[in-house]
């Protein structure tokens, strides 16, 4: 059965024709609107790269049936800075080594972004804690806690 | 129209009966998995996210209950007000997956899939906890331990939607403990739940049994015993626990270790919950 309806992703609205009825959001991102940077890999929950937030919540979007989604903010990380430059996490990201190859990244990213903004001095355990739910093969994760540190030490200096 | 969407409760009553063969869906972290990986392909899918009623939670002072609507997620459970009006479910909620998991998937959702892995289970058989169901012929409401009728089986109708759950405050110390093959990200090998009400405790098995167990022989044993616990009672908790559990061997597990951790938690439970700081 095909079904056509409107997603509001990064603040616009944007259309979807044709689609199957089981289709997931991280599926349609990719796939039908063109917005590949949430990654999917296990597509059932357990590794965090297609994270985006869906009104206002960090959550898996391969879990997320899209049909469903009518009527939410949808926002990836293609809309954290939609001017293409880069936010000060990805930049801390880059700076700390914390990408190698880079599938886990955007996940991360914004799961970065949702802990530092409901908690902007987190301790190391909140760290992990929120992070706990985004896999990274590559790094061991040593480099990404250390980009964390990084951006809440540069926002507690913006800040004096 | 596939995906049906309501705005309220009574429309999505109305709903599930005039579409009995509709797939319910609220957080989708169980179903999606199963959606993702072609074990269903849903026809049709009630989709319960814009459902107010179903969303918030009430704590009565004056009843002494706590009511929790079936599409309250789970990390809704972690902090505040809910959190001290239910310590041990906040507990349970905090093991569940991960933070993305915790935000999507939902106290209803547990119940509709009934694993005995499913880590709020535990606390709600403890508490005694009612499920509520409504369909169009009116509503329904059930002990915890008659809804659960087997692994992944309960005794939900096709056009019923579950629309939350009621217990007692806790009035008493309670906690959960869970074993698994790591801290985060993981489905329960054994676990328990312990909450010393003043009306008596009870204590809660996961993951070892087709169903939730609860364990009479071991709170009988510690009834009438305030105070602190040494460790040869806290080991024949344990050990009354472990007889009262009946496991299987599995993927993730075998049945022999699972008696024995379930042993160690409750024993571990009863002495955290009996130490006088
Ligand atoms: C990566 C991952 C890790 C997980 N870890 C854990 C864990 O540690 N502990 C744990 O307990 N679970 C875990 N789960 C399982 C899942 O998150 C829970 O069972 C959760 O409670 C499901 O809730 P949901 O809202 O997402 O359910 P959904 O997937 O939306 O629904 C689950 C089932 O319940 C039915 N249902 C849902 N709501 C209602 C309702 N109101 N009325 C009638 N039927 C309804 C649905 O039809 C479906 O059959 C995990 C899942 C994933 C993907
Ligand atoms: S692809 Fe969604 S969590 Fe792995
Ligand atoms: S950088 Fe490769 S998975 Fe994280």
């Amino acid at each position: 059965m095909n079904e056509h309806y409107t997603l509001r992703v990064n603040g616009v609205e944007r259309d979807v024709c044709d689609s199957w009825i089981g289709e997931s959001l991280l599926y349609v991102l990719r796939e039908r609107l063109d917005l590949p940077g949430a990654k999917g890999a296990c597509e059932q929950g357990e590794c965090g790269s297609c994270t985006v937030f869906v009104d206002g919540a960090a959550v898996c979007s391969c879990l997320v049936l899209a049909a469903s989604a009518v009527d939410a903010e949808i926002a990836t990380v293609e809309g954290l800075n939609p001017d293409g430059t880069l936010t000060d996490v990805q930049e801390a990201f880059v700076r700390e080594g914390a990408v190698q190859c880079g599938f886990c990244t955007p996940g991360l990213v914004m799961a970065v972004h949702h802990l530092l903004d409901a908690e902007p001095e987190p301790s190391d355990l909140q760290v992990k804690e929120a992070l706990s739910g985004n896999i990274c093969r590559c790094t061991g994760y040593g480099r990404i806690f250390a980009a964390v540190d990084a951006v809440i030490a540069r926002r507690r200096d913006a800040a004096r | 129209m596939p995906v049906l969407i309501p705005r309220s409760l009574d429309v999505a009553v109305e709903m599930a009966s005039s579409h009995p063969d509709a797939h319910i869906l609220a957080g989708g972290t169980d179903l999606m998995v199963e959606v993702n990986f072609n074990h269903r392909k849903p026809e049709t899918v009630l989709a319960l996210r814009h459902v107010d009623e179903l969303r918030g939670w009430t704590i009565d002072a004056a009843t002494r209950t706590v009511h929790i609507g079936s599409a309250v997620p789970f990390s809704e459970m972690e902090h505040g007000a809910l959190s001290e009006a239910l310590p041990a479910l906040a507990e349970a909620a905090r093991t569940v997956g991960s933070p993305q998991i915790r935000a999507a998937g939902t106290i209803g959702g547990n119940l509709g899939t009934c694993s005995p892995a499913g880590d709020s289970l535990p606390v709600l058989a403890a508490m005694e906890a009612t499920v509520h169901l409504r369909s169009t012929s009116g509503e329904r409401a059930m002990p915890f331990a008659e809804f659960m009728t087997g692994p992944k089986r309960n005794a939900r109708r096709g056009d019923e939607i579950i629309t939350g759950v009621s217990m007692p405050i806790a009035d008493g110390w309670q906690g959960y403990a869970k074993v698994g093959v790591r801290n985060a990200m993981v489905i329960s090998v054994a676990s328990a739940c312990l909450a010393l009400q003043s009306t008596g405790p009870r204590l809660a098995l996961g993951s070892v049994g087709p169903v939730i167990i609860r364990c009479h022989d071991a709170e009988a044993l510690v009834a009438d015993r305030p105070g602190a616990v040494d460790a040869a009672l806290a080991a024949e908790f344990g050990r009354l626990a472990a007889a009262a559990s009946s496991p299987i061997d599995d993927h993730r597990s075998t049945a022999a270790y699972r008696r024995h951790a379930v042993s160690v938690l409750a024993g571990r439970l009863l002495q955290r919950g009996t130490a006088r700081p």
